[in-house]
């Protein structure tokens, strides 16, 4: 809502800058997008006029002209072409600031001698002033402007755009806008009482106005005034309704646009000859019915839209648009002016199954008070017969079936202090809200009845008071405390402390954390698959798309991840290591999907990071299957790994992780096909883990068992074994015995020095005992019986 | 022999100063200390004394041991010395050459902002909580005051779930704010509440350099039975401070959101202009970063408390600002980019 500061003034005195108001109005809820002040810089410039005009003695294209002030006369030399005895014209005197007509530069104007001819100010035309480029011509004032006046008071204006909350419909007016000015600066609202000349003929003989749907319309008021001339607005009007965003088109349009920004009420105008048999009907459209709206469109209603009829058809689509049926013209005669109240939600609901959007409409959803239907309607009675040159009928039409006393609200006046937590008097209580017009009555000790002006439906509660008692004496004064009541208990939700142990463990391995939409398309998913097979179990879909890359609830992290490695391989030429923590949307019958909290890490290159050394080795499944293992370990977990046959991953270098019998996640090299399906030509290998999963393994409380007392005793064991037995598999038979604290592997071959199809693989062994130090005796006899049952399970023979 | 004695241990200093080498180190040990060294020639040949001498002779015998043992020791320690302290004394390095670094990785901005952003309410008594992205329509509006047709349903444009809940009726969406989770958690919880939740939102909306159809917000609520708008500017004040520096400004001005009355926006001081305006805050000053207020009485009573016994006040500040502001980061979309030359900047 834009709004003159000039038209303001009508309504209330201002004396504080454009600026300063804005502030206020932005403090008080109204935020203030911009002002645009006009004149701000016309100090030392005021109105004059040309009251001789003589020729410069040195010069043939200068004269001298001689400038009344009102109080004083001022000659100075001037070149303008369009010099005119009489004219009203802005003349700034010395020290006023001034646009250079040459420079562009801002000056400060001093006196000069002008081919030898002394100078004292200047006659300025609209560049000078920073109006317009033109710097050829003067600018002339209507003849009517106050000799001596200051320009700044003349002709400056400031239009403030403001930001009006949608509980504040009033606000969508310049009386609006006025009372919250005189509300927030202590002055009152003026509101010059509505006057026009009516005939003898009575508007009831004219028209009749019928309501048939009272929950949709609840007032409707109409005037009639006729012999009217459709021509161009006056000046004053133009720069009003253009200062506020509107295009000026004539006399009647502009009116009710004018008084549609001065009330907030909407008006409609009807050509009344083109109404049949002298009546209005009020009704809810039926299905598909059909009317041709003033945009030459048609457009088709239903019975949950209003619309306004004569006595033969639909006139008006209600709140929204006019018909072209009864469409003001230039030939036009006799106006029919509408000031209607409709409901809300009805609105609503035509504009958006119409795609109708206007000014009209913007009010109306919001909610215009019915009352303002009559004071709107005189308005723009009164400014038509002035600018129309039409006459009134006597009186107006009201039809008011809806009407509705304001409610009054009850406030306690210690309720202010224990909500805002400042003491505010009860008399300051009742001034500031008696400022915005709420009728205050003390009902006992500190309590209030409160009664809101009719413009004001949003107060309804308590809170509501509480809230202009706040907005008036300013937010600003509400003092800091922190919180001094005692703490809750809390209960912290142990998977927050999860991810971020996980996080850590991730970037300490050099993983680049990410975040990516959890919408993906179904296009993606499917690259996921190596056979790319139609996915046949739909995630959780969005119902109105924006595109169709963000149609469904992700169900992994994979192919975001692909994606962005892809992404940046493009110039990285190193490692590439990212992760995402967050959720997967698990789909649910009936139900808010299973969102799982989850974290998926990718990784691929080398191994190092690249440098001087040239150490160029490439990542494998070993380094993702230990980043797996040390992120667990952080937690203290022991995970176990199994052959796993995840669809998306190489068939044989893949793992699901469990701890203990329950699965948490997986781990592997990408299908080579997923690879290139996402544009990346060299292996990448996945680890995903379901945290929601993991945090009841990693909430368990952890033991201390003592730092052993007795030295341990190493052996190693080098085996030759069949190739296709585990690691594993040999590590669990080891770990069995007594006495075994440890078991590492610490190499692994299979070449030349092997019988085919046989590998080595040896172990480090670490032997302890708490309760003594071990003999090599001891020790001897359990390598043995290790051995002996390798070789019996296993086939495993010693290497030698 | 304790003459023998003697001279083995003269013998056996003067050759030890002269040793140079590890080689010479252990022919020493071997001719000294050794099974067949001359000490143990001596020590064989007390079973031919007298208790008297044998007495004497031992004692002197294994006291030169001791004292060879210990000159060994010294000699072998000041040897290694001196091979260390050369080879040390030849060695050197460029030291402009880069170090061997493991990679490093970096947490999302994001992230770390939101981490910040734990921390600071922690410390005031907040519980961090999370709730459902795919949020029923009653937590997301009913319960929030923003019944059907409300224009503030029309501001927070939604993306819904293709998917009717039990009932048949299409009410899931993404929620469009945490304000939801604030909501559950009164539901849920006995006050006094302070619950703070981070996290993902979503709106209908087509991305540009300041939007984004899902982004992060976390919102607070407090209920308790004398909580007052003081504290929630002192609340909110105190993290401003505490994210943005002691000198930073920040301004409580009236805004109006459906489920808090009185309402509240805040807003920050600009920092490239420092409030005198610039086009970053469009000329204001001031640089919006989230909505609060005094819940409104009818949220408390759906999540069934008492207006009249309990008081409560509630934020929401969107998180992809806050860094864009300190790091003077110009296009939000960069977030989820995934651009590593951005994430490492971090
Ligand atoms: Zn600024």
């Amino acid at each position: 809502m834009k709004v003159s500061v000039k038209w303001l003034k009508d309504y209330v005195d201002i004396s504080i800058s454009a600026v300063d108001l804005a502030n206020r109005l932005t403090m008080a809820g109204n935020e203030v997008a911009s002002v645009k002040v006009q004149g701000a810089n016309w100090g030392n410039v005021f109105v004059g006029k040309l009251v001789a005009i003589n020729p410069h003695p040195n010069a043939d294209r200068l004269r001298l002209a001689t400038v009344d002030l009102g109080q004083e006369q001022h000659a100075v030399v001037c070149g303008a072409p369009n010099l005119t005895l009489g004219d009203n014209i802005c003349f700034a005197t010395l020290g006023a600031e001034l646009l250079d007509g040459h420079t562009g530069q801002m000056i400060k104007l001093k006196p000069a001698k002008i081919r030898g001819v002394e100078s004292k100010g200047m006659v300025c035309s609209e560049m000078e002033l920073g109006l317009s480029k033109n710097h050829e011509e003067i600018l002339v004032l209507a003849a009517d402007a106050p000799l001596g006046m200051p320009l700044s008071e003349y002709m400056g204006d400031a239009v403030i755009d403001l930001e009006v909350t949608p509980n504040r419909p009033d606000c969508l007016s310049v009386i609006g806008i006025a009372r919250e000015t005189a509300a927030l600066t202590g002055q009152k609202v003026h509101v010059a009482s509505v006057n026009y000349a009516e005939n003898e003929s009575l508007v009831e003989k004219k028209i009749a106005v019928e309501i048939q749907s009272p929950d949709l319309c609840s007032r409707y008021s109409a005037s009639l005034i006729t012999g009217i001339k459709i021509k161009p607005s006056p000046k004053w009007m133009h720069d009003r309704l253009i200062a506020c965003g509107m295009r000026p088109i004539n006399n009647i349009v502009d009116i009710s646009n004018y008084v549609m920004l001065e009330y907030g009420q909407p008006l409609h105008t009807f050509d009344y000859d083109k109404i049949v048999g002298q009546k209005i009907i009020v009704r809810r459209a039926s299905e598909n019915e059909t009317i041709t709206s003033l945009d030459g469109v048609e457009r088709k209603l239903n019975s949950r839209m209003l619309v306004i009829c004569d006595a033969a058809r639909a006139v008006a689509i209600a709140g929204v648009m006019g018909g072209a049926n009864s469409e003001v013209t230039d030939q036009t005669v006799n106006i029919l002016l509408e000031a209607a109240s409709f409901k809300p939600a009805c609105i609503y609901i035509t504009g958006n199954t119409l795609g109708l959007s206007s000014e009209s409409r913007y009010r109306f959803e919001r909610g215009i008070s019915a009352e303002m239907t009559v004071p709107a309607l005189k308005r723009a009675t009164q400014l038509i017969v002035e600018l129309g040159e039409g006459l009134a009928a006597k009186g107006y039409i009201d039809v008011y079936p809806g009407k509705q006393a304001m409610k009054s609200v009850e406030l306690a006046c210690s309720r202010v202090k224990s909500m805002l937590g400042i003491e505010i008097s009860l008399d300051g209580i009742i001034a500031a809200l008696q400022g915005l017009g709420i009728e205050c009555q003390i009902v006992s000790g500190d309590k209030i009845k409160a009664v809101p002006p009719y413009w004001r439906s949003d107060i309804k509660i308590e809170a509501d008071l509480i809230e202009e008692v706040a907005r008036v004496i300013g937010y600003d004064m509400i003092p800091l405390t922190l919180l001094a009541e005692p703490l809750p208990h809390l209960t912290p939700d142990p998977i927050f402390d999860l991810i971020k142990n996980i996080r850590r463990g991730l970037t300490a391995n050099g993983f680049n954390e990410v975040l990516n939409f959890s919408l993906v398309g179904l296009d993606t998913l499917q690259k996921l698959d190596p056979d790319r097979a139609p996915i046949t179990d739909l995630p959780v879909r969005v119902a109105n798309p924006m595109t169709a890359d963000m149609e469904y609830l992700r169900t992994t992290f994979r192919a975001n991840l692909l994606n962005i490695y892809a992404a940046n391989r493009r110039f990285e030429t190193g490692s590439i290591r990212l992760f995402e923590t967050g959720k997967i949307y698990l789909k649910c019958k009936n139900d808010l999907p299973d969102e799982r909290e989850t974290f998926c890490a990718v990784m691929g290159g080398l191994r190092y990071t690249e440098s001087w050394q040239n150490n160029d080795q490439k990542l494998d499944f070993y380094d993702i299957k230990g980043i797996a293992e040390g992120l667990l370990q952080r937690l203290g977990l022991n995970p176990v790994f199994v052959k796993a046959q995840d669809k998306g991953l190489h068939a044989n270098k893949q793992a699901d992780i469990y701890l203990s019998k329950t699965r948490i996640g997986v781990l592997g090299e990408f299908h080579p096909k997923v690879a290139l399906a996402f544009d990346i030509f060299e292996p990448v290998y996945l680890l995903e883990i379901d945290l929601k999963t993991l945090v009841s393994f990693s909430t368990v409380e952890k033991n201390y068992k003592p730092v052993p007392k007795f030295p341990a005793i190493v052996r190693d064991m080098a085996l030759i074994i069949d190739a296709g037995i585990t690691h594993q598999q040999v590590q669990t038979i080891i770990r069995g015995f007594p006495l075994v604290e440890q078991v590492d592997i610490f190499d692994v071959y299979s070449g030349e020095q092997v019988m085919a199809g046989k590998k080595s693989l040896a172990y480090r062994i670490s032997f302890r005992s708490a309760e003594h130090t071990l003999t090599d005796e001891e020790v001897n006899q359990v390598f043995l019986d290790i051995l002996n049952r390798l070789t019996s399970e296993l086939g495993a023979v010693l290497r030698s | 022999m304790i003459n023998q004695l003697e001279e083995i241990k003269s013998r056996a200093q003067s050759e030890l100063e002269h040793i140079k080498d590890t080689i010479g180190l252990e022919t020493w040990r071997v001719r000294y200390l050794g099974k067949k060294s001359d000490l143990t020639q001596v020590l064989r040949g007390l079973a031919e004394l007298s208790i008297d001498e044998k007495k004497s002779v031992g004692m002197a015998a294994n006291q030169l041991k001791l004292l060879l043992e210990d000159i060994f020791k010294q000699r072998e320690k000041a040897l290694q010395e001196t091979r260390i302290l050369s080879t040390a004394a030849k060695e050197s390095v460029d030291i402009t050459l880069p170090g061997r670094r493991p990679p490093i990785g970096h947490l999302h901005p994001i992230t770390q902002t939101i981490e910040e952003i734990c921390d600071i309410f922690s410390s005031m008594g907040f519980q961090i909580m999370a709730g459902p992205e795919v949020e029923l329509e009653y937590f997301n509006f009913d319960a929030l005051n923003i019944s059907a047709g409300h224009p503030s349903r029309d501001n927070m444009s939604s993306s819904w779930i293709d998917q009717s809940d039990n009932t048949g009726k299409k009410s899931m969406l993404l929620r469009t704010h945490c304000t939801s989770n604030s909501a559950r958690a009164i539901a849920k919880l006995k006050p006094p509440v302070r619950v703070l939740t981070p996290g993902k939102v979503y709106r209908y909306e087509a991305s540009d350099a300041t939007h984004t159809s899902m982004f992060h917000q976390f919102d607070g609520i407090v209920v308790d039975k004398h909580v007052t708008m003081a504290d929630l500017k002192g609340t909110l004040y105190e993290f401003v401070q505490r994210f943005f520096g002691e000198n930073r400004k920040a301004r409580f001005r009236c805004d109006f959101f459906p489920f808090v009355e009185p309402g509240v926006e805040l807003a920050i001081e600009c920092a490239v202009c420092k409030g005198r305006g610039c086009s970053l805050c469009h000329n204001t000053g001031w640089i919006e970063v989230g909505g609060a207020g005094m819940t409104h009485p009818e949220v408390l009573r759906q999540a069934g408390l008492d207006p009249g016994e309990y008081q409560s006040f509630a934020f929401g500040i969107g998180i992809e600002r806050l860094p864009m502001l300190r790091y003077g980061i110009d296009d939000i979309r960069l977030f989820y980019g995934g651009d590593l030359r951005f994430l490492r900047q971090f």
